[in-house]
């Protein structure tokens, strides 16, 4: 399985920041292994989709900010990569 | 060396209107580099390997079945905290200087049970070596902030550091280098990288103070011995064998120098 993520999310004013760190190879070409789509979501609803290429270097750092949470709430973060292997995360906003 | 330095005002006078400029594009370039890191700073990858390495000293493992909880890395058995800062130094068990490094392969042979001889010769970033590596980033990191003091008090760790100190001005190889021809003067560079004088306590968060290192642009973390294994292979010196006594004294060397610079480990490297 994928090594886990470090995800740190924490609220200033109105605006939460959560910013993503993910462990993997990201390998373009005759072996291409990358990740190619991400979920962010908050207490279940989603806050952020991206569709990732093999353009995105290793071990990708992703920060994005959303507003509407509270101190505590759950931030969670998953990824799929071609291969099909997939990786979930979560961190609660301090 | 005397005739270069007597010569140096003379060669400043007359590069005098060009050193100007090119001072000014230097220190303009470093600062973008300098900025270039901060914004890295925030998403430093080594923590991955930070957190690879704090599972591993807590798992479980090897043919003992055992973790590395009570490694004892020079301040007694599982204490982490500051231990790096005062390493390479003298270990009675052992009866030699080591870094830490080869410190944690002993720990690894004597608590887990793995073949301590095998893992130093896996190659860099393979098998029970990548792990090596991951538990070096997770120690070192638990000295954060703290300065580097290591020991001088047994006669092996003297005995190290003179020799340390003879390998970095030894030159040899095709291109007659030594670590001093890059690190043996202040305000040098290479290409736009600022060049530390390891002759002395370069500063904070340089040099010794900078590695273990997550290396962006090929996206691995690198630890001193591979540091020094790499300085080597650019000076087109034979390779040296990991945990060799010219590494250990090479670290005692520089990490003596050092003294009172702050590690910023894990640092995050171009």
């Amino acid at each position: 399985m994928a090594d886990p993520m470090r995800i740190r999310a924490a609220l200033a004013g109105d605006t939460t920041t959560v910013r993503v760190l993910m462990s993997h190879p990201m390998t373009t070409g005759k072996d291409a292994h990358f990740i190619t789509d991400l979920e962010a979501t908050h207490n279940g609803k989603t806050v952020l989709k991206g569709m990732f290429s093999a353009a995105v270097s290793q071990n990708p750092f992703l920060s994005f900010q959303f507003k509407g949470a509270a101190k505590g709430d759950k931030v969670s973060v998953k990824w799929v990569d071609n291969k099909g292997q997939t990786r979930t995360d979560e961190a609660a906003i301090a | 060396m005397k005739k270069n330095l007597a010569m140096r005002p003379m060669m400043l006078a007359a590069l005098m209107s060009v050193g100007l400029s090119a001072a000014h594009a230097q220190g303009s370039a470093a600062d973008g580099i300098a900025k270039y890191r901060e914004m890295l700073q925030d998403g430093n990858p080594a923590e991955l390997f930070e957190a690879k390495g704090e599972d591993l000293w807590k798992q479980k493992r090897g043919p003992k079945n055992a973790s590395l909880e009570q490694c004892d890395l020079g301040k007694g058995p599982g204490v982490t905290k500051g231990a790096f800062v005062e390493l390479p130094r003298f270990f009675k068990d052992t009866g030699r200087v080591q870094d830490l490094e080869t410190r944690l392969i002993t720990c690894m042979e004597t608590l887990q049970g793995f073949n301590g001889e095998e893992i130093a010769k896996t190659p860099f970033r393979q098998g029970e070596m990548a792990n090596v590596t991951a538990l070096a980033t997770y120690v070192a990191t638990q000295s954060k902030g703290m300065r580097f003091k290591l020991p001088q008090g047994h006669k092996q760790e003297k005995t190290m550091y003179e020799v340390g100190k003879r390998a970095f001005f030894q030159r040899a190889g095709t291109h007659d280098f030594s670590c001093a021809s890059c690190h043996g003067e202040d305000d040098k560079r290479i290409r736009l990288q600022d060049l530390p004088n390891l002759t002395k306590n370069p500063g904070d968060g340089v040099g010794f103070a900078a590695w273990p290192a997550y290396r962006v642009s090929n996206g691995q973390m690198w630890g001193m011995q591979l540091r020094l294994n790499d300085c080597y292979r650019q000076q087109r010196f034979p390779e040296p064998k990991f945990g060799s006594d010219v590494t250990i004294a090479l670290g005692v060397y520089m990490g003596v120098n050092a003294k009172g610079a702050e590690s910023i480990v894990p640092a995050i490297k171009r």
